[in-house]
């Protein structure tokens, strides 16, 4: 047989094929199917594998890692339970468009369909919730599929991707062929340059809007940091107020002259008005979110909408737009400031002044302003301490999933992008504390902050064992007011405060709890001790738990509560116990 | 305002589609890969949209290409969801709306046929009434003793559900049907 010399294992082509697209660190956690490509990674040093100790934390850990790096974030997982584990993280990565490449390991092809020991049908399971998947069930396969999974995973729309394998084809004998910069797969070739035409028309309008806004999301950053910064120039440009989603915190600088704040459900009231009253909305790279929109019939009713967007199927499908551009943000971006700036036509320059005038008087409203407190640390000065003594080192936050990761969004300012990692479209629990561990191994040398809820962090805290052992000196932020307290804000409002199992009476002592797993715990309940609390875990040169204890009972404010539009906020000092009560009709009950 | 243009989408659509349905033919090209079915269905019944009709072979056996052909109902909105949606599939190459198609060529519809097998028990009057009239809708007759037929019928959908129904009555025992396929007229390809 010729080139049988040179003929390696499928498991060593998993290594080669890693290393050829460029991946230093994968997540993972080993076990019967997957033992031959744990045998190769034993035998190399160029790829750090980082054991975590629940398959969900490997797959967030990507998903931070990536989201951080804007490159690919890889797992490797085994069969069956190991491939079911990380479902909740493919789905993650697939509804907030982060580009990761999941390994799994599957019983031989032998034993495929006869339910086997640790058997599950991945391919099946996954299908949903990946971009693509593959079951390879040929070692010659094995080259091409691992180095396509790579290019879908970060062109065109990014996402989470699987690769399959069963044991009898890591260790068959083939070919390896090197990443070709060829693409041969001719079904999928994802457009990202928008058409010139609608670009121009899109300029044409915002020169002649009165009262415009930029709506940015997740896709500016995905777009990469050059996207980010087209977006500033735009803005620079036109002087338009900006506004932006949750997922696109950080690509205009929070301390920027435009920038109104996030909005949406827990958005400024400023952002929200705006874009209720605005007469041309210009979304770049989001999708139009329920907790976005609000109602949609009250949705910007006035406004002419231009959609920019890589993935055509976002186009129309929750707000009709006027103008649609599909491509990629950044390729998109770069045509606009070109064509604005050759344009002759002038802005509406006193429009303009106007209606800077209107969003200053909401902004005058400061919709943000909760009651300070001198006994009791409330959870949003919590986080605008944290913000100002970390704001000027070299940080990252992740969150979890809540009335914290509202907080967190409100008030940390973002200057920059790739800096903040939340689950926005699943709204995965556990999410923040594997994904600070993943931006910390991309990021060693960098202050890396998981703000985290009580309830939340509980989910996946075992990944501190994680980060002892890679000394990944992660600080794991905990607003603890012991409870879910989102979960309990909305029974406050829809279910005439009957606290249904929202209150959690047994919770670990977190201190005790850093010191088993061999971190640091500190504790504060007062106001005053806060500052030097904070500093001594910015300080501590390990994984910190910091058990911040807040408020019980605060709430997130300003709220639009669900089926209500933009211009029907609810204020903090407008709600009172009664008004938060009555503030869902039985219609809006029915939302989630 | 946006409300109109509605789809089933968002938590917050609390008014009523007022949009008319309509029914359309897809026609889907697709890598013949393992689960490009399971994907296309799972897209369907994932997302709530409906299928009335699916068929599906490989038509391009060199370059492994299969053609998918599915009959699905909803407004103008969901269908360009769908078309869209099917678009993201990594192994879907083309997705054409043969309906549209047709109708900008102002030929009003695609060509559409279906196969149907129809098996009809029965003697004396009612036997000679179902071969009767199996040769007023050109049926053939593929399979029979003293007792049954088995009829094979081609045709457009209305006409295959009009002969079921009139052999109901004759002793009906069972249906098979292939699901549509649809070409457009004229010398263009999809």
């Amino acid at each position: 047989m010729t080139g049988s010399n040179t003929q390696i294992t499928g498991a060593e082509m998993v290594i080669r094929a890693l290393k050829d697209n460029g991946v230093k660190d994968i997540f993972g956690y080993p076990g019967g199917a997957v033992l031959p490509i744990y045998d190769e990674l034993y035998q190399q040093d160029d790829i750090v594998h980082i054991l975590v100790r629940h398959e969900q934390g490997a797959g967030h850990a990507a998903e931070g890692y990536a989201r951080s790096t804007n490159r690919v974030g890889v797992a490797l997982v085994t069969s069956g339970p190991g491939a079911t584990n990380i479902v909740t993280a493919l789905q993650d990565a697939l509804m907030d468009s982060i580009p990761m490449v999941c390994i799994t390991g599957q019983v031989p092809t032998s034993l495929i369909g006869s339910d086997a020991f640790q058997e599950c049908d991945t391919v099946g399971i996954t299908r949903p919730c990946t971009k693509h998947n593959w079951l390879v069930r040929d070692v010659r396969d094995l080259p091409r599929v691992l180095h396509e999974a790579f290019r879908i995973a970060q062109t065109g729309r990014p996402g989470p991707v699987v690769v399959d394998i069963p044991k009898d084809v890591q260790f068959a004998l083939g070919d390896y062929v090197p990443p070709s910069p060829i693409n041969e797969q001719k079904s999928y070739q994802p457009k990202v340059h928008g058409d010139l035409d609608a670009i121009r028309a899109a300029v044409e309008m915002m020169k002649n809007a009165r009262k415009p806004i930029i709506y940015s999301g997740g896709g500016v950053i995905n777009a990469g940091p050059e996207a980010s910064h087209l977006l500033r120039e735009l803005v620079q440009l036109t002087g338009f107020p900006i506004t932006s989603t949750l997922m696109g915190l950080g690509a205009y600088p929070a301390s920027g002259e435009n920038w109104l704040g996030m909005l949406g459900m827990h958005g400024t009231y400023e952002a929200n008005m705006t874009m209720h009253d605005c007469d041309l909305m210009v979304c770049i790279g989001a999708r139009f979110d329920d907790r976005i929109t609000g109602r949609l019939d009250g949705f910007s009713p006035h406004s002419k909408k231009i959609h920019i967007d890589i993935d055509p199927s976002s186009i129309n499908k929750i707000v009709h737009v006027d103008v649609p551009i599909v491509g990629d943000v950044g390729h998109v971006l770069e045509d606009m400031v070109r064509l604005w700036r050759a344009s002759s036509a002038k802005v509406e320059s006193k429009a303009l002044a106007q209606w800077w005038s209107q969003i200053n008087g909401w902004r005058s409203r400061n919709s943000l302003a909760y009651t300070p407190n001198k006994d009791v640390i409330m959870p949003q000065y919590a986080i605008q301490r944290l913000y100002e003594l970390t704001k000027d080192r070299d940080t990252y936050i992740t969150t979890e999933v809540g009335q914290h990761q509202m907080w967190a969004a409100q008030f940390y300012g973002f200057e920059a992008p790739n800096r903040w990692m939340t689950s926005g479209g699943l709204g995965t629990m556990g999410y923040g504390l594997p994904a600070a561990l993943g931006v910390q191994i991309a990021h060693p040398d960098s202050l890396v902050i998981d703000i985290a809820g009580d309830a939340s962090v509980q989910m996946t805290i075992q990944e501190m064992s994680t980060a002892v052992q890679y000394e990944a000196p992660i600080k794991i932020f905990i607003l603890n007011n012991q409870h879910m307290g989102m979960v309990r804000q909305w029974q406050q409002l829809l279910h005439g405060n009957r606290l249904s199992h929202s209150y959690t009476e047994a919770m670990p002592d977190f201190v005790k709890l850093a010191e088993a797993y061999g971190c640091v715990g500190i504790r504060t309940n007062k106001p005053g001790d806060l500052d030097d609390a904070i500093k001594e875990m910015i300080n501590v040169d390990k994984p910190v738990l910091f058990d911040c204890r807040v408020a019980d009972l605060a709430n997130c404010f300003p709220m639009i509560p669900s089926g209500k539009a933009h211009n029907e906020m609810l204020l903090p000092d407008e709600a009172t116990d009664e008004v938060v009560a009555n503030a869902i009709d039985s219609k809006g009950k029915a939302l989630v | 305002m946006n409300a109109q243009h509605q789809p089933t989408g968002s938590a917050y659509f609390l008014t009523q589609e007022t949009q008319q349905s309509e029914t359309r033919t897809l026609s889907v090209l697709v890598s013949n890969e393992p689960g490009v079915l399971a994907r296309v269905i799972g897209l369907f019944s994932g997302r709530g949209y409906n299928i009335d009709s699916l068929t599906v072979s490989e038509t391009e056996h060199e370059a492994h290409l299969s053609r998918i052909t599915i009959v699905t109902t909803g407004t103008a909105h969901v269908l360009e969801q769908i078309k869209h949606q099917l678009e993201r599939i990594i192994p879907v190459h083309r997705v054409v709306d043969l309906s549209i198609r047709a109708r900008e060529a102002g030929n009003g519809k695609p060509l559409e046929r279906e196969l149907a097998l129809i098996k009809v028990k029965g003697v004396g009057d009612n036997r000679v009434e179902a071969l009767r009239l199996a040769d007023a809708f050109r049926a053939r007759v593929i399979d029979a003793n003293t007792e049954h037929f088995i009829f094979e019928i081609t045709g457009r959908v209305s006409k295959i559900e009009q002969f079921i129904a009139i052999m109901g009555p004759l002793g009906l025992v069972e249906v098979c049907r292939t699901g549509v396929a649809a070409l457009n007229r004229g010398s263009e390809g999809m």
